[in-house]
Parts: C-alpha cells; sequence; structure tokens
C-alpha cells in the first residue's frame, strides 16, 4: 500500500445553530487553489458552512465538488446562493461564479474577518505560492507582494520534504520542534537541493526531527526575508495551510519578534470567506441599483 | 611539462591531463555521495592512463566547478567561467561565446580569441536554470535523458509551460500528461522552457558567433535544438562537452607554469 | 496600494513595485509603451481602479524578461521607471 504523505485531512463543515433560510442574502465565495479548493457559504455575512478539499485536475470540476461538498446536509441547493464570487489560481474557471476577484483582496478581507479589523499584515502560504499583504481596517489591501514562481516557502515545498522523510504533513510542524538545540537551517533555497541537502544530513545520520528543524527554520527564514520588503506593522496574522504547521509558525514569529493573531477557524478558507463577503457586498450593491 | 585539470561539478567529476598543452589522458566519475573518494579514484585512473604517473610528476594541477575548494592537491584555482572560455576556445579558435550547462548551474560566456572572459552572468541556485531540470523532468516522464532528448525533435507542436520552478514544473508535466498531451510536445516544452531561461542570460551578455555549447547538457540533442532556434544561429559542439571545463582548468596551468608564476 | 510583481527564487530577489495610488493621476500612462517587451499594461484593479500592473505571464519570469535592459556589464536607467512622470515605477534588482 502506498501511503501518501502529503495527504492533509479534507472535510465539511456547517454550522447547526443557523437556519440559512432566515438570511436575506445568502453568498458564496469559492477558492480554487493550485493545491487546495475551499468553498464557504455565508449567511448574513455570518460563516454558515464550509468545505477544504485537494484540487483535482479540472478546476471547474474542483469548484463544482467544492461547493455541493459545502452545501451538503444544509437542505440548500447552488440556486438558493444569491451571489457567488471566485478567486485563487482557478478563479476564472468557477462555472458559477458573478465575478472573479484576486486572492490577494480576497485573503485581506477573509483575515481581516477571520481575525479581526486590527489586523494590518496578512501572511499568507499556500500550496504553491506565498502572499504578503497590508491592509487596513477595512480589509482592503495597502499592499502586497506574491511569489508564485518558486516553490521555496510554499506547501508543496514542504510536501516535498514530507515525502522525502516519510513524515504525514500534518505531523511536520510538531515533529520539527521536537529538538533539543536548533539545528543550522537548510542551507539551499531552492526545494530540489535541499532535498539533496535533506538526504545527505539523512545519512550523516541526524534524526528525522532535526532535520524537520533546519528545514522549517529555513523556510521561516526565506518568509521572512519576503515580509521584510513591505515591512511587518502588527498585528499580524497568517492564513493558508502553513498556518497550521507550528514548527514554522514559530519559528517565523521569533525571527520577526512579532506574535501572530490565532484563530480557532480553519485558516485555509481565509480566501473564500474574502470572496463570499465580496459576494455579498456585490449582491447588495446591485439590489440597490 | 604536465598540467592537470580537475572540475568539480555538482554531479561529476573530471579530470584532463595535458602534455605541454596535449591531452594525454581524461576520466570522468560521478561525483556520488562521498566527494573525496570519488576524487581520489578519478584523478588515480588518470594518472594510470596517462602510463602510470604519480601526482608529483605535474607541475600544476588547477581546481575548478562548483567544489573545487576540495581539490586538496589543487595548486591553484579558477572560475567555471574561465575554465569554460579558456577550453572551448582551444577547441574552436572562432569561439566567442561559450554556454556552459551543467547539472546545477548555467553560464553564458563572451569571450575573446586568447580564451579570455569579456563578460558573463551566471544561473544560480534554481534547478529550473540547469541540468537538474531536464532530469527531473525525464523522471515525470518516466523516460531516460537521452531519449528525453531525442522525443523532443519528433514533437509536432509546441505547448506552453507555465511553470517556472523544477517542483511546479513536475506537477505540469502530471497534468499534461493527464490531458493526454503527447510526450514528445511535453518534451519539447521542457526543453525550451530551459533554453529561454538560458538563452535570457546569453542576452544579457550579447553574443557574437561563434557559440560553442559545452557541459553535460551539450549532449541533449533536445535542449540543443532548443537554443539554437531560440538564439536562431547554429552552435558548434564538442565531442565531449563535459570535459571542457577540465581542460580549460588545465591550459590555464600550462599558462601560468610558460609564464612562470 | 503599493503592489509588487514578481517573486524570489534560489538565485535572488526580483520584484517591480508599482506605487498604484499615482497610477489613477497618470492620464497618458507612459510606462506600458515603453518597455521593449511589453511587460507592462493597464488592469482595472479588484478595487475598480485602473492601474499599471505587470502581465501576469511575465510575473514568474521577470528577471528574463527585464535581462535585455539589464546588460551583465552595468546599466544605469530603464526606459519603464524613465517613462513614469510620478516615478511610481520601481524594480528591486
Amino acid at each position: 500500500m502506498t501511503v501518501e504523505f502529503w495527504r492533509w485531512k479534507e472535510y465539511n463543515w456547517h454550522d447547526p445553530e443557523i437556519d440559512p433560510r432566515d438570511a436575506e442574502v445568502l453568498s458564496s465565495g469559492v477558492d480554487v487553489g493550485s493545491v487546495s479548493s475551499q468553498a464557504v457559504v455565508m449567511a448574513d455575512g455570518k460563516l454558515f458552512a464550509f468545505s477544504n478539499m485537494r484540487t483535482g485536475s479540472d478546476s471547474p470540476e474542483s469548484a463544482n465538488k467544492a461547493m455541493t461538498w459545502a452545501l451538503e446536509d444544509t437542505d440548500l441547493s447552488l440556486d438558493d446562493i444569491d451571489f457567488t464570487v471566485g478567486t485563487g489560481y482557478g478563479r476564472v474557471n468557477v462555472p458559477f461564479a458573478g465575478k472573479a476577484i484576486t486572492e490577494i483582496a480576497c485573503h485581506a478581507r477573509g483575515a481581516n474577518f477571520l481575525y479581526g479589523p486590527s489586523v494590518r499584515t496578512v501572511l499568507d502560504m499556500g500550496g504553491q505560492d506565498c502572499k504578503a499583504i497590508h491592509c487596513d481596517e477595512k480589509g482592503k489591501v495597502t499592499a502586497f507582494l506574491m511569489n508564485d514562481k518558486c516553490a521555496a516557502g510554499t506547501g508543496r515545498g514542504m510536501e516535498v520534504m514530507a515525502d522525502l522523510l516519510s513524515v504525514p504533513i500534518e505531523e511536520v510542524g510538531e515533529m520539527s520542534l521536537d529538538v533539543e538545540e536548533e539545528p543550522p537551517p537548510v542551507s539551499s533555497t531552492c526545494v530540489v537541493f535541499a532535498k539533496s541537502e535533506a538526504s545527505a544530513l539523512l545519512r550523516q545520520g541526524w534524526p528525522k526531527n532535526r532535520v524537520l528543524a533546519a528545514y522549517c527554520s529555513a523556510m521561516a527564514h526565506r518568509v521572512t526575508s519576503l515580509l521584510e520588503r513591505i515591512g511587518v506593522e502588527k498585528e499580524f496574522a497568517i492564513t493558508g495551510g502553513i498556518a497550521k504547521n507550528p514548527g514554522v509558525v514559530k519559528r517565523l514569529e521569533e525571527e520577526l519578534g512579532v506574535e501572530g493573531l490565532k484563530t480557532e477557524a480553519d485558516t485555509q478558507i481565509a480566501g473564500a470567506v474574502g470572496a463570499a463577503l465580496f459576494a455579498r457586498a456585490l449582491h447588495l450593491k446591485a439590489k440597490k441599483a | 611539462m604536465i598540467t592537470a585539470g580537475i572540475d568539480v561539478g555538482a554531479k561529476t567529476i573530471k579530470v584532463v591531463l595535458l602534455d605541454n598543452g596535449k591531452p594525454m589522458a581524461k576520466r570522468m566519475v560521478m561525483a556520488g555521495l562521498d566527494t573525496r573518494t570519488a576524487l581520489d579514484e578519478v584523478f588515480g585512473a588518470a594518472l594510470e592512463d596517462a602510463g602510470g604517473l604519480a601526482a608529483e610528476d605535474i607541475t600544476c594541477i588547477m581546481g575548478t566547478g562548483t567544489g573545487r575548494s576540495e581539490v586538496t592537491i589543487a595548486h591553484d584555482q579558477v572560475t567555471d567561467v574561465s575554465a569554460a572560455a579558456k577550453g572551448a576556445c582551444s577547441l574552436f579558435p572562432s569561439a566567442r561565446t561559450v554556454i556552459d550547462v551543467g547539472a546545477e548551474e548555467g553560464r553564458a560566456v563572451r569571450c575573446n580569441e586568447a580564451g579570455g572572459v569579456d563578460d558573463f552572468a551566471v544561473n544560480e541556485k534554481c534547478a529550473a536554470g540547469a541540468g537538474t531540470f531536464t532530469e527531473a523532468m525525464a523522471r515525470a516522464l518516466e523516460v531516460d535523458l537521452e531519449e528525453l532528448g531525442k522525443m523532443s525533435l519528433r514533437s509536432t507542436q509546441a505547448v506552453p509551460m507555465n511553470a517556472q520552478c523544477t517542483v511546479f514544473a513536475e506537477s505540469e508535466v502530471v497534468s499534461l500528461l493527464h490531458a493526454k498531451t503527447p510526450k514528445e510536445d511535453i518534451s519539447r516544452a521542457v526543453h525550451d522552457a530551459m533554453a529561454s531561461r538560458i538563452t535570457s542570460m546569453v542576452r544579457k551578455v550579447g553574443f557574437e558567433k561563434d557559440v560553442v555549447l559545452v557541459g553535460g547538457l551539450a549532449r541533449n540533442v533536445g535542449f540543443v535544438d532548443s537554443i539554437q532556434r531560440g538564439l536562431e544561429i547554429d552552435c558548434l559542439i564538442p565531442d565531449e562537452p563535459e570535459y571542457v571545463g577540465a581542460l580549460g582548468a588545465a591550459l590555464i596551468a600550462a599558462d601560468r607554469v610558460a609564464e612562470g608564476s | 496600494m503599493l503592489a509588487n510583481y514578481g517573486y524570489t527564487d534560489g538565485s535572488g530577489d526580483y520584484f517591480i513595485t508599482v506605487d498604484t495610488d499615482h497610477c489613477v493621476e497618470c492620464a497618458d500612462r507612459p510606462c506600458v509603451p515603453a518597455c521593449p517587451a511589453a511587460v507592462l499594461e493597464i488592469i482595472e484593479d479588484d478595487y475598480g481602479d485602473e492601474v499599471c500592473a505587470v502581465v501576469e505571464a511575465h510575473r514568474k519570469q521577470i528577471k528574463y524578461s527585464c535581462a535585455p535592459c539589464k546588460p551583465a556589464t552595468g546599466w544605469t536607467t530603464l526606459p519603464c521607471t524613465e517613462a513614469c512622470p510620478h516615478g511610481a515605477l520601481t524594480h528591486s534588482w
């Protein structure tokens, strides 16, 4: 049996306390990323339902699936949704979306919702990109920087390492923190070269935890450089899959000297949340016109 | 006067021995996991080939390549760029531009008729700019490197490759295969993508005839074709392109001895 | 808004920064035709403003797209940054 160590848990959820039929506006956001897809449904701007799954080979199909899954067991169908905004790499491929908005704007808006209006700097590390965003108290973008060319500092980079070490991706963070002394970071930025470096370290007798620590440390350092290009203004928040990796988060906070805000919500849905909020605003605007 | 050039690359180690500037012996070995051992092995083998020489018989040993600091027996070191220019010009006196692509680095060098360096640009620390890229794509397509190169020439359609990173390109290749894109077309896209990164470096230094392709990647017919189409010029390729760096280093060693330094 | 287009990889950081607050005041947009490689374009951003941006296809290879204007033996000015009357365009490399 081949175990796929990069495979994190896909799931859906809805709030049983909310009756969507009471809502004036039902809006949704669908974030089709290169690696994962999320669909979020909001009832009058309150989080009602969402799904988080791996993006398939077909973007429109992934968008449909994510939406269907989010609506599962909610007694709602796509027709009940007043407006949908598509975002992410596959945003133009969300067949039922009324508009496509960039993931930069959606993550800023989503972070503002998940972390509150005090957020000014958002770091999002997605499956195949890394974004640093400045926003105002309304979640409007005032500066941004995105790197989607290079795998270093992205979820894919982490997956490559998890695969090499045969460690399930969800355990990478904790394992990397289980070291007596912080090892020197992996010296190669490039994931391909870092993988060779990690293999050499393993052959030298380094335990997996230590190798993971070295890699998470390098990743945190790399992300810090990216953030410092636009500056870190408090409050600081991290969205995307990497927020779930304490090995990178902790090292990043240490290097920046800033602690990030925390949330109970699933950080991977931030983009779709922002999109759903944009959708609500667009629907209300159209109604007035 | 015997000189030696030892080129410690990311993937292979090359040794060239020259007797008054004329080739005596050459050997190549995979650098593998233990560079030191591989180095001793390949150097020893070259000395044997040259008629059972000893290291002391060599007037000057010149190290080059990314791992040149590991060549403890070397009397001195030269950069890859200098070695490539010298080596290429000795084989092709008309060479004025040298494109040297190895496993982990790609270089564009403008040289003069003495084999000296006038200008250069390097693609480093990113696997997408060197041989590691084509190797990874060959694995993704489940063919060997030689086949990858040949397949590229049989392509009938240009297919865009959006990924600029080896890791993302692997995923893109998988998607293209999923979409039933012919492997030949994917292979050509791979070589075109890589070649365009190299030709961009070449344009930074400005290129002039004759253009010589050296380094391991010069053996890849698909890559060569993509470079030639990209620059719109036919390139000269030595019979054994991997040895040009070591050859250049050995020649520079000979020059130094002649100068009395 | 400060929009940074480009990337960072093992070989360095390559970003073109557009200060879009200036773009909204700009009538002619001379930056677009100034670039010999057609790297720049005018887009409508997420907030409805018409601003200068790096063409999507160039963002992941900006080092290579801008290479012709940045020869190895030094350069002093770039046509795009020179053309912008507001100093809204900068290159990080």
